[in-house]
């Protein structure tokens, strides 16, 4: 397989399921401000520190508002992470690497985009928003779908796969990161009883809530939900799924060994660290690391294939 | 009923699917009692039909935007098809593989020996100032002594049926992608109509080009490592390129995708490593394909490309220079040339043409522009061309300071009276003129697609049917009337 052909599957990939996250974030986000009192005050401005933006973000703009905000997530086009911007990115990709997909699945993305574009203004209403997310959402799971049901699982496929899921590690890792620091904020006694809706937040924008409940059958605390999204090898959005996926897929390709050996020392760490139990700061230096590792995973696979 | 053949106009020029006003030809009589059985709504439903299978099958070309850059647009498509009797297309088949076989003939000799400028029968002055003729070639013998292994010439008809070849594209012909969809597409759309015609299949062409590259390898292997080398995906033909390497399972490349070391051996670069590359389906002009031969800013090419060639370390198709005998000036010589490589007469006939360098001929075209097409040497398109009935005076005064300024660079042609199809306009079917690029592949042995591409001028009364200035397709039947 070509090395720019598997460059741009990967990256394909990693944009399509960067919009899907994206789209996760706001509408979580929406709803729990929605079951939030005014005064815990979470407000718009810690999705722009999930996404690193915070620098880039006011120079555009003076105050991370809702609208502003979603703005900015959705539709700026100077933001190279927003929901068109990704979608874009990830339709350019896809054009190129169109005679190694079945065709339905470039129509499906190339659709997706279109869509995306004609509605994403009416993300800026509350009114429209949450069905133009979900479909987003929705659009992206049927590419997921449709190329897992009818592409060859070749070695591109395991690109697009490595795109996925070092995707999802890394969103995975911003939300708790940027949450926890939020949460563990000396929690006065009128915000603990809100805290549970927000790890219930969490665990909602990346589906996890069903899942979780049938898995630790407790009352959602902090520890558990860490535990989860962190550990839970069979939920596919944790950091250990990504993980270990990562690794199967490497070690099926040719000239693994510099990915796979970093993919193996971030799983080491990872299954040491014991994250629930850590505190806020040393929570805040853990997530830094995993963060830092799946970048150094990316940078191998980079050099090994690209 | 939508289509009255009784008041569709057949005057004064030859139309592919009627003799006259209501009377069918031959092979055409089931499909023309077959669309006047339709109503409006049956059309719009056919219509529909065709444009979803376009749309499905993502069949797009490219058009240059100058404000919203390029993109992908829907290329427009006839469901009328253009039908041709076997037993006529035989004799074209044959012409073309006569004509093919000489000038590939011709092309070696070029670049080689020159027998035929030694022999007085081609002029050597035309081949100094040929743009297209590259020094950079000659000494060569590229493998089975041919060059251009894939060509694509167009064919139109005059009033009275003739059929000519008005060009031959020896460089990088596009369009047989086309000829293969829109067979996919009628037979979504017409699936009854296959049944009542014996309708000669078009979709060996793929496993043919297929086979005629691995015989260029020069690394004699059971697999030999095959590429279509494309611009990239801003190029007007990306999407032919895209399918024909997914139809033959061959790598898509770009330039930057190859490289060539220092035992001038091409190689790709590939998730396993670099992987030996033994023959170049190239689609990339001739200037472009190597900038440390040709334009050294082109960002297309591979550098050293040449030289791997040269070594006979990679097959070229087509190979650098083929290009020098699609000039128009060339053209003019056709007949000679295949009497002096294959003593035959030419049997599919040349448009008469006016060589503007030659004195006589030239003070024909200057007396008599205004009836005239003229078309520059080299330029392909449909660009660059004068259609003197269809022009002012200034813009037949600029041609004629065109010519007397570079001769050479021109020749003119009576204008044809291209024959016609019935195409379906709104609902009705209106004559519009059309043309045929069939495609001629040569390798060990030499073999023509059944029937081609037809293209097909949408505007009322044109007789320019590039994609790129308003033309369509049609499916082309080659329908054998005997079995």
């Amino acid at each position: 397989m070509l090395s720019r052909v598997a460059s741009n599957i990967f990256w394909m990939a990693r944009y399509l399921e960067r919009a899907e996250n994206t789209a996760r974030l706001i509408n979580v986000n929406s709803h729990l401000l929605l079951d939030l009192p005014k005064s815990v005050k979470l407000g718009w401005e810690p999705i722009v520190d999930i996404l690193s933006a915070r620098e880039e973000f006011y120079q555009h703009y003076e105050q991370a508002d809702e609208r502003s905000v979603i703005k900015y997530m959705v539709t700026d086009t100077f933001n190279p992470g927003s929901i068109i911007s990704s979608l874009t990115a990830a339709r350019e990709n896809a054009r190129t690497v169109r005679e190694i997909m079945p065709r339905e699945s470039w129509e499906q993305i190339n659709g997706l985009y279109l869509e995306a574009k004609k509605h994403c203004q009416s993300v800026l209403t509350h009114r429209h928003r949450y069905d133009s997310l979900i479909s987003i959402i929705r659009g992206n799971q049927t590419i997921t779908g449709m190329l897992t049901g009818t592409m060859t699982h070749d070695e591109g496929y395991a690109f697009l796969r490595m795109g996925r899921n070092l995707e999802r590690g890394d969103m995975t890792t911003r939300i708790i990161d940027v949450r926890s620091a939020n949460l563990l904020r000396e929690v006065t006694h009128e915000q603990s009883a809100f805290e549970n809706i927000q790890w219930m937040g969490v665990l909602k924008s990346m589906s996890a809530y069903q899942m979780y409940r049938r898995e630790m059958r407790l009352r959602i605390n902090r520890a558990d939900v860490l535990k989860f999204l962190l550990l839970e090898a069979r939920f596919p959005r944790s950091l250990g799924h990504v993980l270990e996926q990562l690794q199967a897929l490497l070690m099926a390709l040719p000239r693994h060994d510099g990915p796979v050996e970093e993919v193996e020392r971030l799983q080491a760490q990872l299954n040491q660290a014991k994250p629930q139990a850590l505190k806020q700061e040393k929570l805040h230096d853990f997530i830094d690391d995993m963060q830092l590792g799946l970048i150094k995973i990316a940078e191998q696979i980079s050099k090994a294939y690209f | 009923m939508a289509i009255r053949w009784g008041s569709y106009k057949v005057k004064d020029l030859y139309d592919e699917l009627l003799r006259a006003a209501g009377r069918p030809r031959p092979p055409a009589q089931t499909l023309c009692d077959h669309l006047r059985g339709l109503n409006d709504r049956d059309i719009e439903e056919y219509k529909a039909a065709a444009e979803t299978a376009i749309h499905v099958m993502g069949i797009s070309f490219r058009v240059y935007h100058e404000e919203e850059g390029s993109i992908d647009r829907a290329w427009p498509f006839d469901i009328i098809p253009r039908i041709i009797d076997k037993s006529e297309w035989n004799e074209i088949e044959a012409g073309l593989k006569q004509r093919v076989k000489a000038l590939n003939m011709f092309i070696n000799d070029l670049y080689n020996d020159q027998n035929i400028i030694k022999d007085g029968v081609f002029p050597a002055d035309l081949l100094s100032k040929s743009k297209n003729f590259l020094h950079q070639c000659k000494g060569i013998t590229p493998p089975l002594g041919i060059w251009a292994h894939i060509c694509g010439s167009d064919l139109v008809r005059d009033a009275q049926g003739k059929v000519y070849v008005l060009e031959d594209n020896l460089r990088v012909p596009s369009g047989v992608s086309y000829m293969l969809e829109n067979r996919h597409v009628m037979k979504r759309v017409f699936p009854e109509m296959f049944n009542q015609y014996n309708i000669l299949p078009v979709d060996d062409y793929p496993s043919q080009l297929y086979d005629m590259l691995c015989q260029l390898s020069p690394r004699q292997i059971e697999q030999p490592e095959i590429v279509v080398l494309t611009p990239g995906i801003f190029n007007s033909a990306y999407f032919e390129h895209a399918y024909l390497a997914q139809q033959m399972g061959a790598e898509l490349v770009e330039g930057s995708d190859l490289f060539v070391d220092d035992n001038d051996v091409v190689y790709m670069r590939t998730i396993e490593g670099p992987a030996r590359v033994d023959v170049i389906y190239r689609r990339v002009d001739d200037h472009f394909i190597d900038p440390e031969a040709f334009n050294p800013e082109s960002m297309l090419g591979v550098s050293g490309l040449m030289r791997a060639w040269k070594a006979g370390n990679v097959a070229l198709a087509n190979a650098p220079g083929s290009g020098v005998a699609d000039d128009k000036v060339v053209y003019a010589f056709v007949p000679e040339i295949i009497r002096y490589y294959l003593n035959e007469e030419m049997t599919l006939a040349n448009v008469p043409t006016y060589k503007c360098f030659v004195k006589e001929d030239r003070d024909y075209v200057m007396e008599n522009i205004e009836q005239l097409v003229v078309k520059p040497a080299n330029e392909s398109g449909g660009y660059g061309m004068l259609i003197g009935p269809h022009s002012t005076k200034a813009e037949c005064d600029k041609f004629r300071r065109l010519i007397r300024r570079d001769p050479r660079n021109y020749i003119a042609q009576p204008m044809l009276m291209l024959s016609t199809a019935p195409t379906l306009i709104g609902n009705k079917a209106e004559p519009r003129h059309l043309d045929l690029r069939p495609f001629v592949l040569s390798g060990k042995d030499i073999q023509v697609t059944t029937g081609g591409l037809t293209r097909v001028a949408l505007r009322k009364g044109s007789i320019v049917v590039n994609s790129s200035q308003g033309g369509g397709s049609k499916d082309t039947w080659i329908v054998d009337m005997e079995s």
